[in-house]
């Protein structure tokens, strides 16, 4: 098969789509994060953290509903350690997430030696398939964990523009003071719009480690921060940055493609999507002069 | 009597230092005893493999002497109100560049032009790599934090590519030896006492650094002018300091002080840049710089605790996982950022990800 073929086979679509997930999740963690004004660095160290509890419950109950839900626990649990330490201590948030993921980097590998005596992966579990009689195409559209993805998106879009919590989670993204002067309790509101971002997040860190059926230590490679950078490109909006995502996976899956039928170093494949990532940036924080911005209350606390 | 006893130990363990260590230290005896191990018996194999020996001390400031440098690379960007993430990248092109030009020279090359080129060499590619972030936030607006992780990833990859495609020793994932005349000498020439430790005059180089640029945010006018961009952009823009230009220009400074560290990486150490070498030291730098943010003595101690962890890790790899200090790093970043008013300030001040504004 030419490499042209490959590229606009089912299967590429497929492999697309499932590659999409992780950044997708991540990204829709980082857009509840950020529009409720906290910045969430800490999306590559959740998406590695849940990643590791999700194989390490499975591999231990034998159960990928039990895994899938510690994925998701876990990374709320850490969604919420970055939101204390942010809205209560009052730390930067960049701080804070960069310690989050030294700490989950250092912390997965501990963990991993001490329940595997390994300290590069762990043993392989089954993951979640539920259709494995059914072909590539049938088995990716009815993949749970798309499904949850989508579902996620949808309910995350929806409730951000049409219940009272997304206007109140916007308004401490946009001016913390002044929702705190009409009566929003924006310590709270952010420490929810955190922990549901953290959850959200973590469902990404599951499917990453159930499509490899294992954890391997640094097995998310950057995509914590390729999402964050989709979330920028999106302007901070659910559906357009897992369009984004979309656009990043398919990269990656092109590299993947070109790296077994061309004779081009693999290395430069590699630099690929985080090259698209920086002309992707240069090119929206260009356009953003205009109408799209951050949200106004990005990193700031109410007076007070 | 006792109120004013209890208010000066919680005054005491408010300040950044202290709170740092103390939240490490406790994080250290709660890891190692959640790990099984005595964490008594660690703390003392710790110290017996940092400070216990003259080798072990010198192994803590051979890993020290990066961190120094990439540390001051990221508070000199911080002064401004940048957080310059990419050191990491910054020194791994550095650190490629000083291993290539470095062993490129003829072999006889004396001391005095083969070090300065090296290193000239080795700055001026991790300013280049930063000037790519710098124009993007000069120009576009695009915040630094993204581009720099972004830039961190096309580092990896491009470093590997170009080792691959004839920059290293056929077979191979390092370059040539740099000639002996680019070499920094080990301190165990003048100090017996270090014998077999890899730490170098690099240490003293960075030292040095450190009080230079320290003296230099005081005394010239760029510096000066960076530490008030990073008060209040806004107030010197009114006073018309070109703020845009500025704070690329701070981000390039960091870089090529970043790039510097490969002093103590390649030229201190190896002899030769080979892919990996000095990974690590620009995230580390940046632990350095929150915890010993803005003096140099600060800058110094900081370096040498993360340098006693990194080779305290080492020798009690036996018995716990080493990565264990990645994780109390963590832990003294959060305790040191929870006890430091300038530190919530300073960053803030500059609105996070904002595409307006200074930037």
């Amino acid at each position: 098969m030419s490499a042209l073929e490959v590229i606009v086979s089912g299967t590429m679509l497929a492999q697309t789509a499932r590659m999409t997930i992780p950044y997708a999740c991540a990204a829709l963690g980082g857009v509840v994060s950020e529009r409720s004004g906290v910045v969430n660095i800490a999306l590559e160290g959740i998406l590695l953290s849940s990643a590791l509890a999700a194989v390490a419950v499975q591999g231990a109950t034998e159960s990928a509903a039990m895994g899938l839900l510690a994925g998701v626990l876990c990374g709320a649990a850490i969604g919420l350690v970055h939101a204390a330490v942010v809205v209560w201590g009052r730390i930067d948030a960049i701080v804070s997430g960069l310690a989050i993921n030294l700490a989950a980097a250092g912390g997965t590998r501990v963990v991993l030696r001490a329940l595997y005596g390994s300290s590069s992966n762990s043993p392989s579990v089954r993951g979640l398939e539920p259709f494995e009689h059914m072909g590539p195409l049938a088995r990716t559209l009815l993949d749970p964990f798309l499904l949850l993805t989508l579902v996620s998106a949808a309910l995350l879009s929806w409730s951000l523009r049409r219940t009272r919590f997304g206007l109140r989670l916007r308004a401490c993204g946009e001016d913390p003071s002044a929702a705190q002067a009409v009566g929003v309790d924006v310590g709270w509101t952010r420490t929810l719009a955190v922990t549901i971002g953290g959850a959200v997040c973590g469902l990404g860190g599951t499917a990453l480690a159930f499509e490899l059926h294992q954890f391997q230590a640094g097995m998310t490679g950057g995509r914590g921060f390729i999402a964050l950078a989709a979330v920028i490109v999106a302007r901070w909006r659910p559906w357009p940055a897992v369009g984004a995502c979309l656009a990043f996976a398919a990269l990656d899956a092109l590299q993947i493609v070109l790296q077994n039928q061309t004779k081009v170093p693999s290395q430069l494949f590699a630099i690929l999507p985080f090259a698209a990532t920086l002309v992707a940036l240069a090119l929206v924080s260009r356009r953003a002069r205009g109408d799209a911005r951050p949200p106004a209350g990005l990193g700031k606390h109410p007076d007070g | 009597m006792k109120d004013v006893a209890s208010r000066a130990i919680g005054d005491l363990f408010r300040t950044p230092a202290v709170a740092g260590l103390a939240a490490g230290w406790l994080a250290f005896c709660l890891l190692v005893w959640l790990y099984g191990a005595s964490p008594r018996e660690m703390a003392g194999l710790l110290f017996e493999g940092t400070w216990g020996t003259s080798y072990g001390a010198g192994q803590v400031l051979f890993k020290a002497t990066p961190l120094l440098f990439t540390g001051l690379a990221v508070d000199l960007a911080l002064r401004a109100g940048l957080f310059n993430i990419g050191a990491e990248g910054q020194l791994a092109v550095a650190s490629l560049a000083a291993g290539v030009v470095g062993s490129r020279l003829p072999h006889g090359t004396p001391a005095i032009v083969a070090l300065p080129v090296t290193l000239a060499a080795a700055m001026g590619a991790g300013a280049a790599w930063a000037a790519v972030p710098a124009l993007m936030k000069a120009r576009f607006g695009a915040h630094e934090v993204i581009s720099t992780i972004v830039m961190n990833r096309i580092a990896d990859g491009l470093v590997g590519l170009l080792l691959a495609s004839g920059l290293a020793l056929a077979g191979s994932v390092r370059t040539a030896d740099v000639v002996p005349g680019a070499r920094v000498p080990r301190l165990e020439v003048a100090l017996s006492a270090f014998r077999g430790s890899a730490v170098s005059f690099a240490i003293v180089a960075a030292v040095v650094a450190t009080v230079a640029v320290m003296v230099a945010h005081e005394r010239t006018r760029f510096g000066r002018e960076i530490g008030l961009i990073g008060k209040n952009a806004r107030a010197m823009e009114a006073e018309h300091v070109p703020v845009r230009r500025r704070l690329a220009q701070a981000l390039v400074a960091s870089g090529a002080v970043a790039g510097a560290a490969s002093l103590g990486t390649v030229l201190g150490y190896k002899g030769y840049f080979e892919e990996g070498l000095g990974a690590g030291a620009g995230f580390g730098g940046i632990a350095v710089a929150l915890l010993g943010r803005g003096s140099a003595a600060g800058l110094v101690l900081a370096a040498l605790l993360f340098g006693t962890l990194q080779q305290g890790g080492l020798a009690l790899n036996a018995h716990v996982p080493k990565e264990l200090m990645d994780v109390l790093q963590g832990v003294v970043i959060v305790a040191v950022a929870l006890t430091d008013v300038r530190l919530r300030r300073a960053v803030s001040a500059a609105p996070v990800a904002s595409t307006k504004g200074a930037g």
